[in-house]
This record gives structure tokens, C-alpha cells and sequence, in this order.
């Protein structure tokens, strides 16, 4: 339980998607200008990493990698090695799960729907859910830890990105260079922010 | 070259960078640029995905049907990802591993996507191959940039004096870059300034009501 715990809070301070592996960055600076919105968006994040990265890792585990096909019982399948097609079933995978859950959150939860309905869509193209099933791969995550990995990344990626919808929020109100408005201004906070997560780094867990 | 042609290969390169206009492609802008040369091994693999995959996209954009055309896309890039990963493992394995996941980020890198979508699917192949690699130059322009500032400042001499910054390698950094990068674009190139929300209003005199 513990060792769950720690990659728990791993993922979602000291490796922080967004702030230090910068993934997700395009949505993370497109859609943080309102605190509203960036909810949103941090919670779809969330259920759609909890789903994929496990769902990678069977991928992986059961069709993927070197012997993974023994199971089918077909003679030579011990030396089949297809994980150069990693890339291209992970990307499958991530498109058509976001696909169905729209499709099942349509019929069935229209309230969550409405809510995520836009941000769905968007979340297939986030470097966030592929970076995180890459991550899962490497680091050699057997299914219970995907799942933890997949939560903590996905929370840690939304608490990033509304702190900085709270920070675009008031910074609308304050006198920026005309070159710094908009862009280079939050590229600057999103700095800060990082700056700050470092200081967990230390922390050995 | 005919000037459309040019056109359609420099304008991504200043006046519409990807990364500093259009927030396009960012996250491995960030995380790969602590050392010129993994930057520049990352850009090759970018110019070649943009320009190669926006080609492909453009030459069956008549056989696409509307409906699936983003899953199209996403299998052409990926199918192009897959052989530039293989031929930089062959190639060089070291460089390789220090990418990590990043190169197969590339699929998922707004630029390549942005591109097939908003260009190649519009125009013949040619020009989608000039675009894909324009917008890949635009891309590698701020990189390499970022890339020499990082590594120079970061753990680097300048003048004989030892001038390291050892937080000029540490991520936080690449953001102030940008940053500043943008910042300079825009004092050269005014029309890309973005109108802020709020202006502050005149500081109203004493014993006056507003």
C-alpha cells in the first residue's frame, strides 16, 4: 500500500506532468484562462488517463511485447517481438476510448457530458495521455501501478493547470509590457510555477 | 522557386511561428532543449515528420472521408513516427535514449496535426510538403535558439570567464526563454501583440467622484 502511495504522490508533485516533463503544454496554456474551464478540463484529463493507461499496459503486456503472444498457443509466437508498433496501437488505443466514453457519457450521463463535452475531443491530441502510456512502458509498471501512475499524473496535471487558470485570472487585471501580454506573460508564470514545483524534488519518498 | 512557393516555405519561419504565435508544439520545445545537440536531432526528426506526413495527408485528401479523416491523420503520422524512431535507434542509439519519449511525442505534436489539418487537406502536395517543412523550420529556429542559450549560459565558458548558471539547464528556464523570446519577437513584429483584457483606467484626481 505505501509503495502505491508514494507513486501516488511521485506523479503528482515531484514528476508533474505539466511542469516537469512540460506535457500537455498546448491545452495547458490554450484553455487556462478561465479557472471554470481548466476544472473541467483537469477532470476529463483525470478520468481519461485513469481509463487508457491501464488499458495501454494490457495492450502492451498481452499483444506488444517480445513473447507476448504465447498465450494464442501458435507455435514460434515466444520470439514475435511487435512493440516497434507501440506507438501507433497506444494513439488507437487513447482515440478510441476518449470516442466510446463521449459516446457512453452522451447516453448515459448527460449532466458530465455537458460539462466535458468540448474538452473531450481535445484530450485525444494531448501529449499528457500518450506521454504518460510512453512513461508507463519504460519505467516497466505492472497493471496495479498504471492505474495509481495514471490517477496521480492526470491529478497532478489538473492541479497544475487550474493554478494557473487562478493566476491568468488576476493577472488580467495587472499592467503588462505590450510585447509580454497574452503568451509571454503566462509563459513567464508557468516559469514561477515550476521554479516552485522543483522545490519538491528532494523530497525521497 | 516561384515566390508562392517561397512564401508558403518562410512565412511559419517568423511571421506565423508555430511556437511563438500559435502555441503550437511547445511541450518538447521545453523539455528537449538543455543540450544543441539532442536539440538538433530532435528538430531533423520534426522537419521530416511535418513535411513527409503533410505530404502523404495531401496526396489522399480526395480519397478521405470527412467523418474519420482526424483517425487518417493520426495513423499517417504515426506510421511516419514509427520509421524515424527505428531509423534513430539504428543510427544513433545514445541520442536516442536521451530523447526518451519524446520523439514518439512528435505524434502528438500540435504542429504535425495542425498541418495536415489546416493545410495539407486544402492544398496539393508540393506546397503541403514546403509547409510541413517551413512550420518544421519555424519550430527548430526557436529550439536551436533556446538549445545554444542553455547550453552556452548553462554550463559553458564565455570570454575565458566561467560563467556556468546551473539553472539555465534546470526545466523552469526554458519557460523565462520563451518568454523573453516571444517578448522579442513582438517588440520587432508589433502586429502580433495580443490586446490585453483590461485597461487600467487614468488614476481619477482628488475631490473628483469617477
Amino acid at each position: 500500500m505505501e509503495h502505491y502511495l508514494s507513486l501516488f504522490v511521485r506523479s503528482v508533485f515531484i514528476e508533474n506532468m505539466a511542469l516537469s516533463f512540460f506535457l500537455g503544454m498546448c491545452t495547458f496554456l490554450a484553455i487556462s484562462k478561465k479557472v471554470q474551464a481548466a476544472m473541467g478540463l483537469g477532470i476529463a484529463v483525470i478520468v481519461v488517463l485513469v481509463v487508457t493507461v491501464p488499458a495501454n499496459y494490457m495492450i502492451f503486456k498481452y499483444l506488444l511485447t517480445e513473447g507476448a503472444l504465447v498465450w494464442t498457443g501458435i507455435d514460434g509466437m515466444e520470439k514475435v517481438d511487435l512493440s516497434f508498433l507501440g506507438l501507433l496501437s497506444y494513439i488507437g488505443v487513447i482515440a478510441a476510448i476518449v470516442q466510446i466514453m463521449e459516446m457512453f457519457l452522451d447516453k448515459y450521463v448527460p449532466v458530465l457530458y455537458s460539462a466535458l463535452g468540448v474538452f473531450l475531443p481535445l484530450i485525444t491530441v494531448n501529449c499528457a495521455i500518450l506521454g504518460a502510456a510512453l512513461f508507463m512502458v519504460e519505467r516497466d509498471y505492472d497493471l496495479a501501478e498504471s492505474t495509481v501512475y495514471g490517477l496521480g499524473a492526470g491529478f497532478g496535471w489538473a492541479l497544475a493547470i487550474v493554478a494557473l487558470a487562478g493566476i491568468r485570472e488576476k493577472l488580467k487585471y495587472s499592467d503588462v509590457p505590450d510585447g509580454l501580454q497574452g503568451l509571454g506573460i503566462t509563459f513567464i508564470t508557468v516559469g514561477l510555477m515550476s521554479l516552485g514545483f522543483m522545490s519538491f524534488g528532494g523530497i525521497d519518498l | 522557386m516561384s515566390n508562392k512557393m517561397r512564401e508558403i516555405l518562410l512565412r511559419p519561419v517568423f511571421n506565423e511561428n508555430p511556437i511563438a504565435l500559435q502555441i503550437l508544439g511547445i511541450c518538447s520545445a521545453l523539455a528537449v532543449t538543455s543540450s544543441l545537440k539532442v536539440t538538433s536531432v530532435m528538430c531533423i526528426c520534426l522537419i521530416v515528420v511535418a513535411a513527409v506526413s503533410s505530404m502523404l495527408v495531401s496526396l489522399i485528401r480526395n480519397q478521405i472521408p470527412g467523418s474519420i479523416r482526424i483517425i487518417v491523420q493520426m495513423t499517417v503520422i504515426a506510421s511516419v513516427v514509427i520509421l524515424v524512431d527505428q531509423v534513430l535507434k539504428a543510427v544513433a542509439y545514445d541520442i536516442s535514449k536521451q530523447l526518451s519519449v519524446f520523439v514518439g511525442l512528435i505524434i502528438t505534436n500540435c504542429i504535425v496535426m495542425g498541418r495536415a489539418e489546416g493545410f495539407a487537406m486544402k492544398n496539393p502536395p508540393i506546397d503541403s510538403f514546403l509547409d510541413g517543412l517551413g512550420n518544421g523550420l519555424g519550430y527548430s529556429v526557436i529550439l536551436l535558439a533556446l538549445a545554444f542559450v542553455r547550453e552556452l549560459f548553462g554550463s559553458g565558458t564565455l570570454y575565458g570567464f566561467d560563467v556556468p548558471n546551473g539553472m539555465l539547464l534546470l526545466p523552469p528556464s526554458a519557460f523565462f526563454l520563451i518568454g523573453l523570446f516571444i517578448w522579442g519577437l513582438r517588440a520587432w513584429k508589433k502586429s502580433q501583440v495580443e490586446a490585453p483584457d483590461f485597461k487600467i483606467a487614468a488614476n481619477t484626481p482628488k475631490g473628483e467622484t469617477a
